[in-house]
């Protein structure tokens, strides 16, 4: 039987919804889940973990070093909590945490990383995207293994009868070499990019951040989170955290609505998933009608304005 | 302070790939290849830290066929001093590539390695953090921002809750982010004197590492097609066609 060890990711004394999605995908492989929660003090995560459907336990590995997420310091702990648990596959979210700290991992045990999980074919073989998503392979790895999981591929699991929580101790040499500064995070009310039913993404269109007020505005009115662009991105009109795509994030709304943003592969490869997209731009030759389920063209600062007072 | 650099020949980013009829893979005989565009930035970053007085030699690697002496040749066009190529033919994986790479760290002890965060060909984002795992060396992935003082680094991360400062001690793996810094535009002088700088070529054999276990590929498929949608002329029609879908 299969050993999953899945590597929780938390902030705030809060578990993020990418590890309901990560069990979710461990559901797939099937086994017996475990749930590391790697925290300063992680009992109000841990006792969260061990709530999801299908976790048999939540471990809990308290340690000061671990108040923030510095991969050469949850690595070596990760190593030996994986040996210890004798895990035949240890799984991350695919966010920036799981991608930063999981290659770590990887390495010290001395085994390949599949990155970005999207779909399970058996305990040892999955489906994976590669360019851009234009390409999907289908890989077999040979022994224990080590994965980050594709969010946009997996529903989150409920919450189920609860598992327990164990307190555990890792014995690992930590090292110094890395120290946490800061963090600088750009406060939203608006639902998060990754978990929002609706997304309105807005591209170089918009020309200014005061431009971006426009689709604001249309956000508000849709309960929908905000993503962008890379030109957006690039051009300083919104924050890093909002740029949608292949090196950006990848998402799987309901509803996606991309506004003045021309289609580039590498930002089609953030929204495949999306159940219904939506295109507004004033080039009717524009890449992204290719994927619209609905298009409209026209000028984003005429049809925006109308269409959220419209709704 | 010497900086190391890996650059990867991928397929340009503009290019629509195409998959071999039989699965077997994707088709790059006869297709456009450029530097991988995250290691252009690297590239350039280890230029500015040297025009700065931070850094005073760079050195280019890179691990693939012949064809990626082309890919050095343009590292060295941005500025690299020296180049060393890991000649393979075949397939690398990430694993056996950090290994690869933490060889040539022992033998060039940098101060500093810059990787892309991630190749836009097999979008694995591993190596670099691969490499700082091999190496107990500290990793500041996804950077937008790298300061160099003395024998530490404060480095600005790009993660999905904003922007993250780490400091860590030299040497250290960085990885590079699209906002880190814009790439110059390459001038045909640059590009001739880059024909005549030193490339050394060694085998992974050579280097006496032995190839990590390996992932199999299976099959190589294309996604989903979308079906074809509607086009809508008014946002009166926009706002019927989401209704009817219960969108809004
Ligand atoms: C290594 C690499 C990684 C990348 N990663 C990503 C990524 O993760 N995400 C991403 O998005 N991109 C990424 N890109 C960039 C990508 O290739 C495109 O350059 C980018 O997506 C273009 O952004 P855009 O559509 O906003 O801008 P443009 O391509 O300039 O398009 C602007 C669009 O707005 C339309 N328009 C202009 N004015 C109006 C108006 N008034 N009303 C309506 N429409 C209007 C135009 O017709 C045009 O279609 C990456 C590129 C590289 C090389
Ligand atoms: N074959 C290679 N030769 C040189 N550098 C490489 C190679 N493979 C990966 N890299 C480096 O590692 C980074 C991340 O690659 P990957 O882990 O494959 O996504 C790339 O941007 C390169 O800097």
């Amino acid at each position: 039987m299969s050993k999953i060890l899945v590597i929780a990711e938390h902030a705030n004394g809060k578990l993020n919804v990418s590890t309901a999605k990560v069990v979710s995908c461990a559901q797939k492989i099937g086994g017996q889940i475990e749930v590391a929660v790697l925290a300063a003090d992680g009992s109000a995560v841990a006792a969260e973990a061990a709530k999801l459907a299908g976790v048999a336990r939540a471990l809990q590995v308290d340690n000061a070093a671990n108040a923030n997420a510095i991969a050469a310091v949850l690595a070596p702990q990760i190593v030996e909590l994986a040996k210890a648990r004798a895990a035949t596959h240890v799984l991350v979210a695919g966010s920036t945490f799981g991608k930063d700290l999981m290659p770590r991992v990887a390495a010290l045990l001395g085994v390949p990383q599949v990155s970005d999980a999207m779909a399970v074919h058996g305990p040892n073989s999955f489906d994976r995207p590669t360019y851009a998503g234009n390409a999907i392979t289908t890989v077999e790895v040979p022994g224990l293994v080590v994965a980050t999981v594709r969010l946009a591929s997996f529903a989150a699991v409920a919450h189920g009868t609860a598992g327990t929580v164990e307190k555990v101790a890792v014995a690992a040499k930590l090292p110094g070499h890395t120290r946490f500064v800061g963090i600088e995070s750009h406060k939203s009310e608006r639902p998060d990019l990754q978990s929002a039913g609706r997304v309105v993404s807005g591209g170089r269109a918009f020309g200014s951040a005061e431009n971006f007020n426009i689709l604001y505005a249309l956000a508000d009115k849709l309960g929908a989170g905000v993503g962008a662009s890379r030109a957006a991105v690039d051009s300083g009109y919104v924050p890093n955290d909002m740029q949608v795509g292949q090196t950006g994030k990848i998402i799987a709304p309901e509803l996606y609505m991309a506004i003045g943003i021309s289609g580039a592969i590498q930002h089609l490869a953030g929204i495949k998933d999306a159940r219904t997209i939506v295109a507004i731009n004033k080039d009717p030759e524009a890449p992204i009608f290719e994927v619209a389920d609905i298009g409209l063209v026209g000028d984003l600062f005429q049809v925006l304005p109308e269409l959220t007072a419209k709704l | 302070m010497k900086a190391l650099v890996s650059v990867k020949r991928v397929v340009d980013f503009n290019v629509r790939i195409q998959l071999k009829p039989d699965g077997s893979g994707v088709i790059t005989d006869g297709v456009k290849h450029s530097m991988n565009p995250f290691d252009e930035i690297a590239m350039e970053e280890a230029v500015r830290l040297k025009e700065k007085g931070k850094v005073t030699e760079i050195v280019a690697v890179t691990i693939g066929g012949a064809k990626c002496e082309e890919t050095l040749r343009t590292a060295l066009a941005f500025g690299a001093d020296r180049a060393i190529h890991v000649k393979e033919e075949g397939e690398v994986q990430p694993l056996t590539s950090a290994r690869v790479l933490a060889a040539l760290f022992k033998k060039e002890t940098p101060g500093l390695f810059l990787f892309g965060k991630q190749a836009i060909d097999d979008d694995a984002n591993q190596t670099g953090q691969m490499v700082a795992a091999l190496l107990d060396l500290p990793q500041a992935t996804f950077a937008s921002k790298v300061e160099l003082d003395g024998n530490k680094a404060q480095v600005t991360r790009e993660i999905d809750a904003g922007l993250e400062t780490l400091e860590v001690d030299l040497p250290a793996v960085v990885t590079t982010d699209l906002r880190l810094n814009e790439p110059r535009y390459l001038k045909l002088p640059d590009i001739m004197k880059a024909k005549k700088k030193p490339v050394e070529s060694v085998t992974i054999a050579q280097l006496g590492v032995q190839a990590a276990p390996a992932i199999k590929t299976v099959k190589t498929s294309a996604p989903p097609t979308r079906s074809k949608g509607v086009m809508v002329k008014t946002v009166d029609e926009l706002i019927a066609a989401l209704k009817q879908k219960g969108l809004v």
